[in-house]
């Protein structure tokens, strides 16, 4: 069954008849990265109006693959069981040189979490759940469908906005301005920011097909399959992964020059895929071709204006690295966004923002170009080496860890950066959160649901946590009177270690470790990460 | 006859290839051809012993199609 795609009414907003009061926050765009930054704001109590162009949801799957880290943030929002319930699960990558496995790779090896590796989602599905999460904020968010932001003007301490919509146009303004609009964004478009870096020439085919019958071997185990010159689409590259609603994506790389319109059309994509799977039926759901950048922008913040997600940074989609970027985007940024608003720290905490999750995407592009770059030579002697290590990798362990296919999304550690205080753990600070399974006297629950959202501080083993006022405290394996859990099977200490404490930022990242803590050292590491110890502007 | 080694790159394999693939970058087939003649030189001596280097080159060539 396709999808239904029904759309969302167009409700004429007030600021049509009557100058609206400036609002806090107004979010650009409502896909994936729009709506879980409304959604993140609304959990702290800020309000923001979400504008969007269009009045549906994704049209075609688009991104697929949500990563362990980013479902652990979909958790913290809401939507995490919803889309493990409908999703895909799946941990295990396989490479193939032509009819050959070469290397598979498993990326969750050990249990004792929430959520897995990864699963497969279709984009519609995530922000559909998004969208009905949002509207039970119906104070906080305003969802606006159909109201397309035409201009926009700094004016210092706010951003002035003009909106189309098909009643007419209309201003607004704005203390902050998000700019969730996506690799094209306007926004960027409006200010002339340079976005430049490494285009690849090459073409991907994109094709969606459901089909009852699973192309994932006897098993029917969903993968994620990948050739180097499978024996179906010579001297190329193809990719399988399987959706909900039994719909699989196949990705295959076009020549250079290929025609890309005509290679979008049935009778060129139907042929192709029969190549793949053989007699079995299937039904061609959505198709599409295309290239890609991997770029960034050089700062995340612009005064008032904050870029996130696509508008700030596109890579290649070999290792699901930009929806999963953009919601780590979307968590780094939304507790600082809300201390802001609210008085409690000062607007240098935003250029922390810039300054880590530039560093991530800066991260992300490097293994995304990477594994382009491997994956289609660009002149004789790379074509060589690539060979030649595929020719190896038939038996060679090193050889096989050379083959790159995409080095999957994993959160980037945001050690040596300013909010974090020094210290060592088996979880250095700025690295993010490691889930593990808890008893408590409610029955079971998970690390990510106990100290994510808030600053947090845990105590694994013995140590004695210090009460601050508004901080919780959660000891694990010790007795005191906060509350406590049983690390379950043991996983939360031997991941974290024994007789430690650990304060975990709200976007669940560690920014500080104690052996002994004592009020006046986790205030102090509290203050670093509200940047409260930042040179302020003068 | 084929040896197989052990892993020693991970986790930095990433970081080699890519700069083994800028070392080659702008050159020619002939000029790409003899820097990889002069590096196979100069790990030979880094690894300064003849019995490795002898099966390396053995497993090397017995991958070589017939």
């Amino acid at each position: 069954m396709a999808y239904d795609y029904t759309p969302y009414p167009f409700v004429p907003p007030k600021g049509l008849s009557e100058t609206e009061p400036r609002h806090p926050v107004v979010i650009v765009g409502a896909g994936p990265i729009g709506l879980s930054m409304a959604i993140d704001l609304a959990q702290r109590g800020i309000a923001s109006v979400v504008l969007d162009d269009n009045n549906v949801v994704s049209v075609g799957s688009r991104a697929i693959c949500w990563a362990k880290r980013t479902l652990e943030i979909f958790d913290r929002l809401g939507v995490g069981e919803r889309m493990l319930a409908k999703g895909v699960t799946w941990k295990v990558g396989r490479n193939f040189h032509g009819e050959d496995e070469v290397f598979s790779f498993d990326l969750l090896p050990e249990d004792g979490h929430k959520y897995p590796a990864f699963i497969n989602l279709q984009q519609y599905y995530v922000e559909e759940y998004l969208i009905q999460t949002a509207l039970e904020f119906p104070e906080l968010i305003d969802l606006r469908f159909k109201n397309r932001v035409t201009a926009h003007e700094d004016r210092d301490d706010h951003v002035l906005l003009t909106i189309e919509t098909p009643d007419g146009s209309y201003t607004l303004e704005a203390d902050w301005y998000i700019a969730c609009d996506g690799a094209g964004s306007a926004t960027r478009e409006r200010m002339g920011l340079t976005f430049e870096g490494q285009t690849f020439e090459e073409q991907f085919l994109i094709a969606d097909i459901e089909m009852k019958d699973s192309p994932f071997g006897e098993a029917s185990v969903p993968e994620r399959w990948f050739w180097f010159d499978p024996p179906f689409h010579a001297g190329k590259s193809a990719l399988l992964h399987m959706q909900p609603d039994n719909i699989y994506r196949i990705d295959l790389q076009l020549d250079v020059d290929a025609d890309g319109k005509a290679e979008a059309q049935e009778d060129k994509v139907i042929p192709r895929i029969k190549a793949i799977v053989g007699d079995k039926p299937f039904r061609l759901d959505w198709v599409s071709v295309y290239k890609f950048r991997c770029i960034k922008l050089d700062r995340f913040v612009h005064n008032r204006v904050v870029f996130v997600g696509d508008s700030a940074h596109v890579v290649s989609p070999f290792g699901a690295r930009g929806g999963n970027g953009g919601v780590q985007d979307v968590d780094n940024l939304g507790w600082k966004l809300a201390a802001v608003i609210s008085g409690q720290a000062d607007t240098a905490l935003i250029e922390t923002y810039h300054e880590e999750r530039s560093h991530g995407s800066a991260e992300n592009i490097l293994n995304s170009s990477r594994a382009t770059n491997f994956m289609t030579p660009k002149t004789p002697a790379e074509a060589l080496f690539r060979s030649e290590a595929l020719r190896l990798a038939h038996d060679q362990p090193f050889a096989r860890k050379l083959l790159n296919s995409g080095r999957l999304s994993l959160p980037c550690s945001l050690e040596g950066f300013a909010l974090q205080t020094d210290g060592a753990a088996q979880v250095a600070p700025g690295h993010a959160m490691l889930d593990a399974p808890l008893t408590g006297p409610d029955g079971d629950t998970w690390l990510i649901e106990k100290a994510q959202g808030a600053f947090t501080l845990v105590g694994f083993g013995d140590v004695h946590l210090p009460d601050l006022a508004g901080l919780p405290r959660i000891g694990i394996n010790q007795r005191a009177d906060y509350p406590c859990y049983t690390a379950t099977h043991g996983h939360a200490i031997r991941r974290y270690g024994s007789d430690i404490a650990y304060m975990f930022r709200p976007d669940g990242h560690v920014c500080a470790v104690f052996r002994n803590p004592t009020a006046e050292d986790v205030q102090a590491a509290i203050d670093t990460a509200m940047g409260r110890a930042l040179e302020t502007e003068a | 006859m084929t040896k197989i080694y052990p892993d020693r790159l991970s986790p930095q394999q990433d970081d080699f290839y890519n700069a083994l693939m800028d070392a080659h970058a702008g050159l020619s087939d002939t000029q790409s051809h003899a820097l990889n003649a002069r590096l196979v030189l100069l790990m030979a001596n880094q690894i300064g012993n003849l019995e490795i280097l002898k099966d390396l080159m053995e497993t090397g060539r017995s991958y070589c199609d017939e």
